[in-house]
């Protein structure tokens, strides 16, 4: 037998070239610029460029604008609108557009491409749907938006990103959008979907030129990195942080660390039609077995996050000082639960005519934080004697166990903050049925007409004093048990300037930053 | 020149042969897999689409209709793979675009990281590999073991942390995350060479001692032969038999990494892509960023196999009798 020849020269020489030589058509070209580029760094992806969808990128990055604005102290602004007015029936909405305004393609912004924009956004599952609009139309040089109802909420409600407004060149003509092209102080550059977006200072922008020419956005999903891109200096301003590294970004001295609490709250969504907790008296000693600043300095690693009512006080409007707060007392919450009937076993658990004291508490784990919020209350509610235990579900089970009446307790987070005010959550969190995410097998006449009240009534004093007994309803028969209340973490880098942080996460506000060194 | 030809079709063949058979049952499976999941997807498609805050039932059920998720499974199977034969992909649940489109995109930023990682590794592999097997027992080669040992158990996501904590945050040379630029590419491409390379070094090294202590190659010495060329003549072939073989396989583990790298920093491919739609239960994209990771196993088992093939003129010696 003869050996096969060896292969060839040349078949050698090219292997070994191959497995040598880094192949060059991986270079790409990227941009380089010489202008500085502020780099941002947060967890959001641009999935898709429709305003119904990840809209809220372009709002945060100025690019889009909405009707209305919020201003720092959360108050409604002027935004592409810069006046409004209601008929004296509450019925029709009047906007009058700022004058001179163009977007970036160089088009006017006309009362018809606003329009066209409401009208697109009132046709997709949104914010806009919940509303009582019955008609949109461009009125003598202004935007009329008439109603069903009166709903006072509406300059709110249109400062959602769903409602942005893009030129008419942003759309196909399918009516999807192919283009943001908005009408704010930055321009898109380019995306580069789903993590990247390039902006630069709009020419054609008639307010102050901001000092940042230049913006790279690049969305980082996990949290490891987007603190190694604070520490490394290579983002200037990062959002959102685990909360396991924020000790250690907050010492880092070329960091400047921001917590600032947000109208977002996690609480046990209780099922009170459920024999177990029909009696309030039950629902008061839950509240009162759970150790909120625990919860909040161990998992959430921020003890201001302790909630002592549902609404946080970043809800200026809707956060009432004078409320008795929610507090821990295992004893008064034993003694409650003896009131109620419950009696301690052998086992230290409690019992009802011979029946034990067991439920379920379901939770998801899209926020990493709510499994071990969900397993801490377990052992503080198991300590006063009653049994719970944790199911780590889809998010999806807790509508659904809403609606076919399954469930028994669970832990949520639930955003206020859709809109600038939180009236359009809690109208569907407190309906009459219920909430997919709010109140189970609870309602309160009260809270109906205060509710109902507020969406029709103007007059500040008396929208205060229906909030006041919206609150304290809910604190003293506890539908909902709050336990924490959201804080939003951002850092930038110290060679950035003027920043400040939205709690409402609307706007990154680059327009207002300066250069530092 | 026919004879060529005639072994080239037949491969293609049966590389297509192949990849239906993998469209096929990567299709199925990532759909029976998908329906298994616990949960509503209507729900899920909801939250990916207009953010989990916006998620009611309501929008669920706009969701569930808009997209027939309530036909029955065999419909939506079937529907998808009718469409298959046709070469369509359908679209994305959750940004309505072509799924066929954003794979591509994908596609080609997942080919440039693992293209540079696997080079990268096949590269320090051979180096490192081949000085061990010359060293022979040398000191200077003992600790390349217990690094190997350490680095095969360091899963790709510690790899990536440890050089971007060192890397980028520490010393500041690379970017901590990112795409766009040439540099961005050799911090996960490093990371995910480091996982090839313990296996690749020590194909090497054992392949190639073999071939010192061969007859052929001691010979070669003995009759005068340079170390070099007697490297080049006696070892290079099979050493590269061996090591392509090898790095064929490694792709499987390269295919890993690269899931959870492109996470990490941020780098839109495939891997990427497909955590996301599993998270917002986007089924076409799961089927069709799947098909486009088993098609990419056979397209590439099917180069190996003719390189090998190539490499090796034994392999095609029967064929070539026959038609001779």
């Amino acid at each position: 037998m003869t050996l096969a020849p060896p292969p060839s020269a040349l078949r050698r020489a090219l292997l070994l070239s191959a497995a040598v030589s880094v192949s060059t058509a991986m270079a790409q070209t990227g941009p380089t610029t010489n202008a500085r580029v502020l780099k941002v760094a947060a967890p959001w992806e641009i999935g898709s460029l429709d305003p119904s969808k990840t809209g809220y990128i372009f709002t945060r990055l100025e690019v889009t604008e909405t009707l209305v604005d919020v201003d720092a102290s959360g108050q409604l602004a002027p935004g592409l609108a810069v006046r409004w007015a209601v008929s004296p029936d509450q019925k029709t909405w009047r906007f009058a557009l700022r004058p001179g305004a163009v977007f970036h393609d160089g088009s006017p912004v006309t009362p018809e491409a606003v329009v066209r924009s409401l009208q697109r956004a009132l046709a997709q599952p949104g914010i806009l749907k919940n509303t009582p609009v019955q008609r949109i139309a461009a009125v003598n040089g202004e935007v009329q938006i008439e109603l069903k109802q009166a709903f006072t909420a509406l300059p709110a409600f249109l400062a959602h990103n769903s409602t942005q407004v893009l030129a008419p060149a942003s759309f196909a003509a399918d009516n999807s959008v192919q283009a943001v092209v908005g009408s704010g102080p930055y321009k898109v550059v380019r995306v580069n979907a789903p993590q990247k977006l390039e902006t630069a200072a709009f020419e054609g922008w008639t307010g102050k030129r901001p000092a940042v020419q230049r913006v790279e956005y690049l969305a980082t999903g996990r949290g490891e990195t987007r603190g190694m891109l604070a520490e490394s200096g290579q983002a200037d301003l990062v959002f959102t942080h685990d909360a396991v590294a924020i000790e250690r970004l907050k010492r880092n001295p070329r960091l400047q660390f921001h917590t600032l609490p947000i109208p977002r709250t996690l609480y046990l969504k209780v099922n009170a039609a459920h024999p177990l907790l029909k009696d309030i008296k039950v629902r008061q000693a839950i509240s009162l077995a759970i150790d909120r600043p625990g919860i909040a300095q161990a998992i959430l690693r921020e003890p201001k996050a302790a909630a002592t009512q549902l609404f946080s006080p970043g809800m200026a409007e809707w956060h009432v000082p004078g409320l008795q707060p929610l507090v821990r007392d295992p004893g008064r919450a034993r003694q409650l639960l003896q009131e109620a009937g419950w009696v301690a076993g052998a086992d230290g658990l409690l019992r009802k005519d011979g029946r034990p004291f067991k439920l379920t508490l379901r939770t998801f784990s899209d926020r990493p934080e709510q499994p071990p919020m969900a397993t801490a209350i377990q052992a503080q509610l198991r300590e006063v004697g009653l049994d719970v235990a944790v199911a780590i579900m889809n998010a999806s089970d807790i509508p659904a166990g809403h609606q076919d009446g399954s469930l028994e307790l669970a832990l949520v987070a639930r955003n206020y903050a859709l809109v600038p005010d939180p009236i359009g959550s809690l109208l569907q969190d407190f309906s009459p049925q219920g909430g997919d995410w709010g109140a189970m097998g609870w309602q309160s006449a009260q809270v109906t007409s205060a509710l109902e009240s507020l969406s029709t009534t103007n007059d500040p004093a008396r929208r205060s004093r229906l909030r006041g007994a919206l609150s304290t309803v809910l604190q003293a028969e506890l539908p909902l048990i709050p336990v924490a209340w959201y804080q939003h973490t951002a850092t930038h880098s110290k060679r950035v300037g003027n920043v400040s942080i939205d709690p409402l996460e609307r706007s990154y506000r680059i327009s207002h930053i300066t250069w530092g060194l | 020149m026919n004879m060529g030809w005639t072994l080239a079709a037949r491969q293609g063949a049966r590389l297509l042969g192949q990849g239906a058979l993998v469209a096929g049952a990567v299709g199925v499976l990532s759909f029976a897999m998908t329906r298994a999941l616990p949960g509503d997807a209507a729900y899920r498609i909801a939250a990916g689409r207009y953010g989990y805050d916006m998620v009611d039932t309501a929008a669920a059920d706009a969701v569930r209709s808009e997209l027939g998720l309530d036909r029955s499974a065999a419909e939506q199977l079937l529907a998808w793979l009718g469409d298959l034969a046709h070469l369509r992909l359908g679209q994305s649940m959750v940004s309505g675009d072509p799924v066929l489109e954003e794979i591509a995109h994908q596609l080609g930023h997942t080919l440039q990281l693992s293209l540079v990682a696997w080079l990268a590794a096949m590269v320090l592999g051979l180096l490192l590999g081949t000085w061990a097997a010359l060293q022979g027992r040398h000191w200077s080669t003992r600790w390349i073991d217990p690094a190997c040992t350490v680095l095969r158990a360091s899963p790709a996501f510690l790899l990536g942390v440890v050089l971007m904590l060192g890397l980028g945050v520490h010393l500041g040379w690379l970017p901590v995350a990112g795409h766009g630029e040439p540099v961005h590419l050799v911090l996960p491409g490093l990371a995910l060479a480091l996982t090839l390379l313990p296996g690749m070094t020590q194909v090497v090294r054992t392949r190639l001692q073999q071939v010192l202590r061969s007859d052929a190659f001691e010979f070669a010495q003995t009759k005068g032969l340079p170390l070099p060329a007697a490297l080049w003549r006696h070892a290079a072939a099979p050493l590269a038999l061996g090591t392509l073989a090898y790095a064929g396989m490694q792709l499987v583990l390269l295919v890993e990494g690269v899931v959870v790298i492109e996470s990490l920093v941020a780098w839109p491919g495939i891997g990427h892509a497909l955590v996301h739609a599993v998270i917002s239960r986007d089924v076409p994209m799961i089927q069709g960023t799947a098909l486009a990771m088993g098609l990419l196993f056979v397209l590439l088992n099917g180069v190996m196999d003719a390189a090998v093939q190539w490499l090796d003129p034994r392999l095609r010696e029967p064929a070539g009798r026959s038609a001779a």
